[in-house]
């Protein structure tokens, strides 16, 4: 019955205790059950409360991501799941380092289009560049593909993170 | 009450008595002598010495399932907790409330491949519902009193709590459980209103309903089962269960059909197949009940109702699903049933009832009996016969003698009936049934076995003798992996490949040899004798009853298959298994 559900890709917002062992719980439920990260992101986001934001990317069937969604409240440190693409109007955003080498014409173009791009220049040597780029996912893929002819050398991301629109929580 | 700091052991200690902990099973080692320590001090717990890990998880489970209580298991560490694993998972598939501590290494060796280390709370983070590493003896207390809670609330679960050695040993002050409140985890016991008035709505409106319960009404406790006895007798509805849920119903009542599923009966099948409600209370529709997803009861509106959210639509879609506890949620359905003005339902039931009669008819439990050779379908009846007049507890192994004592022994009251249904886990039984001795001192209980399955936790007839604990285990021996050897003949031609076990003790001297009774029957004659001196034999009792080799356990619907799909006996088996089903379990 899954099969006939067409695929799609879900943006979650997960609360968690900062705990030990928490992001092993969290990724450990994804690969035991056979569910998909596209993308995950954690940092502590509320010292006092001791809590954590984990976003995560997945692409499922509307079937399987709403179990994803109702496995991860089940977990004991996780104190809510907001499933960011079902609930409303939310931003996400996604930030890149990218590391360029190269000489003459195509060092030019590099810089050329991170301009266009507004990517900034963090980094750089007589044959290199570290460019620093945010937005959305799929703009950052656009630059990675452009840099890649003209030296790309290294890609680190963040991986997505995102909040609802509007003045509700999450 | 004395606020003196104690040492991590003392702490444990307790807040276990705290927690209200009479039976702790388990196992010494380097990494746990302190609490052994504390344990040798004090008498108000009891310790049970079990002869290998699994067994002390599985008797917690035995423990924790005929009492209702949570299951305390005490482990040591590396060995120790691994081979609590398998008993770990099993409590969790079948969702049994058991808090297993476990010694690990001091906290400074964490990390160094020391002498008996393993990363616990590693390996047990997918068999639990919740482990911890406690790293202060200040945190022992309310990670104990947390540890119970989580272990005992909502849908029920094992819990593991890591104590390395040197924590064991530092003082700290003592915190109550009054004083401990878990920062996150409330599930949700209330249904919401608007859904228990839909399915009422659909409960009066129903032409064809059946209800289909699990494990979750009898872990709900006993005000669960006489709502459900109440409800059910209210509405006059058909009611089938899982092999977890049997109990909660009487099957001496007229509206019980039997166990649902792959080895359930054909009026409880087709029921599910044919009908136009189903009311699922505390089961998961696991794929030994539903059969073939896509042709599970096609024409039916569906209510269900668990203590789990994640199990609702994971594997068939609802059209009502009310989260809550089942004694909660089924007061509120029989409070808004009882003041909706609608006529009793017993009426407008007569078609569906007669129809179910006629899959009755079938009686698809029958079997052909023999006069020379025991069925084991018999050693079961003459079992149930025979001690259906005390409170007895059986407890089985993993099989077809499992299917059989599900089939054939009838439970009219709840926690009567231990058996591992999620993981299928062979060597469940004897441990388990010293667990629910250790609840219930003075009552019968009988580990309903196969010969493959006894011997995976054998060794635990010692701790049964030792602590004088009067279990009867009582096998039917086929000489065969006996459901293994039935799926070979049904999937792959009669190929018993490494199903026969050409080397078996022999059961009775083996007993002796644990200075326990052994018996053996090996004519149908002889059963009732043979259960007889069982039952009034002291002690613990091996029963080796030889039955046919070459027994298949019917019905079955095969792998693959639907409902409606059935094999009522060994004329039917011959019809083809579809490439689909062969790749299932």
């Amino acid at each position: 019955m899954t099969e006939s559900q067409s695929q799609e890709r879900h943006v979650l917002a997960i609360l968690v205790d900062n705990e030990a062992g928490v992001l092993a719980r969290v990724i450990g439920l994804f690969s035991g059950r056979g569910y998909n990260i596209d993308s995950l992101t954690v940092a502590e986001v509320d010292v006092e409360a001791h809590t954590s934001r984990i976003t995560v990317v997945t692409i499922g069937t509307p079937m399987v991501i709403e179990q994803i969604r109702a496995q991860l409240e089940r977990l004991v440190p996780v104190h809510k799941v907001v499933d960011l693409t079902v609930r409303g109007p939310s931003v996400e955003r996604e930030m890149a380092l990218i590391k360029v080498v190269g000489t003459g014409d195509k060092r030019v173009e590099a810089l050329r289009l991170s301009e266009a791009f507004r990517a900034r220049v963090i980094d750089t040597t007589h044959s290199s560049f570290v460019f620093e780029l945010t937005g959305a996912s799929d703009k950052i893929d656009a630059f990675v593909g452009l840099m890649r002819p003209l030296g790309l050398t290294d890609v680190s991301r963040t991986g997505v993170v995102g909040i609802s629109r509007g003045p509700e929580a999450m | 009450m004395s606020s003196d700091p104690k040492s991590g052991a003392g702490l444990i200690l307790q807040a276990l008595e705290d927690q209200g902990v009479e039976v702790i099973f388990g196992y010494p080692g380097g990494a746990v002598l302190p609490i052994y320590d504390e344990i040798f001090k004090q008498d108000r717990i009891k310790h049970v010495l079990v002869r290998h890990e699994q067994g002390a998880v599985h008797a917690a489970e035995g423990y924790a399932r005929s009492s209702g209580k949570p299951g305390v298991v005490l482990v040591t560490s590396g060995p120790g907790a691994t081979n609590a694993v398998t008993g770990l998972t099993d409590a969790l598939m079948d969702s049994v409330p058991v808090v297993c501590l476990s010694g690990q290494v001091a906290t400074h060796l964490i990390g160094s491949d020391a002498f008996q280390e393993c990363d616990t709370v590693g390996i047990t983070r997918g068999c639990t519902k919740h482990n911890w590493l406690v790293k202060s003896a200040a945190d022992l207390p309310r990670v104990i009193h947390e540890a119970f809670y989580v272990a005992k609330s909502g849908r029920p679960g094992p819990v593991v709590v890591d104590v390395p050695k040197d924590v064991q040993f530092e003082t700290a002050d003592y915190v109550g459980p009054a004083n401990v409140r878990h920062r996150t985890y409330r599930p949700q016991l209330k249904g919401s209103m608007e859904s228990i008035k839909e399915a009422v709505d659909l409960i009066a409106a129903a032409e064809r309903p059946i209800f289909y319960t699990g494990g979750g009404v009898i872990n709900s406790g006993r005000a669960a089962t006489q709502l459900l006895r109440e409800f059910v007798r209210a509405t006059g509805f058909p009611i089938t269960s899982t092999l977890m849920g049997l109990g909660a119903y009487p099957a001496n009542d007229p509206q019980w059909l039997g166990m649902l599923g792959m080895h359930g009966t054909y009026e409880a099948n087709w029921a599910m197949n044919q009908c136009d409600l189903m009311i699922n209370i505390g089961a998961r529709f696991d794929d030994r009940i539903t059969g073939r997803l896509d042709a599970f009861s096609p024409n039916s509106k569906k209510i269900h109702i668990d203590i789990d959210p994640s199990s609702i639509n994971k594997n068939v879609m609802v059209d009502v699903a009310i989260v809550g506890d089942a004694a909660h949620v089924l007061e509120d359905l029989t409070r808004v049933w009882k003041s909706s003005a609608r006529p009793p339902r017993k009426q407008g039931l007569e078609a569906w009832w007669e129809r179910i009669g006629e899959w009755r008819a079938k009686n698809s439990l029958s079997f052909e009996n023999s006069q020379s050779v025991i069925k084991p379908q018999y050693a079961i009846q003459r079992l149930y016969e025979l001690t259906k007049h005390r409170e007895t507890y059986i407890t089985t192994e993993v099989g077809q003698h499992q299917m059989w004592a599900a089939q054939h022994y009838h439970f009219d009251e709840p926690n009567r009936w231990m058996t591992s249904g999620g993981l299928g886990t062979m060597g469940y039984g004897l441990p388990a049934a010293i667990g629910v001795q250790m609840a219930h001192p003075e009552k019968l209980v009988i580990d309903v076995a196969g010969e493959a399955s006894i011997l995976m936790n054998m060794q635990e007839l010692s701790t049964a003798v030792q602590y004088r604990l009067p279990v009867k285990v009582f096998i039917l021996n086929n000489q065969y992996m006996g459901m293994v050897r039935q799926w070979q003949e049904l999937l792959h031609g009669g190929r018993y490949s490494e199903s026969y076990t050409a080397a078996l003790p022999d059961f009775v001297k083996l007993a002796e040899a644990y200075h326990a009774t052994g018996l053996q029957v090996t004519s149908p004659a002889d059963v009732d004798g043979v259960i007889e001196e069982m039952i009034k034999t002291d002690g613990p009792v091996v029963v080796d009853c030889v039955v046919d080799k070459e027994e298949n356990c019917f019905p079955m619907i095969p792998s693959g298959a639907a409902h409606n799909d059935m094999i009522l006996g060994p004329e039917d088996a011959s019809q083809q298994i579809s490439d689909e089903g062969k790749v299932l379990v």
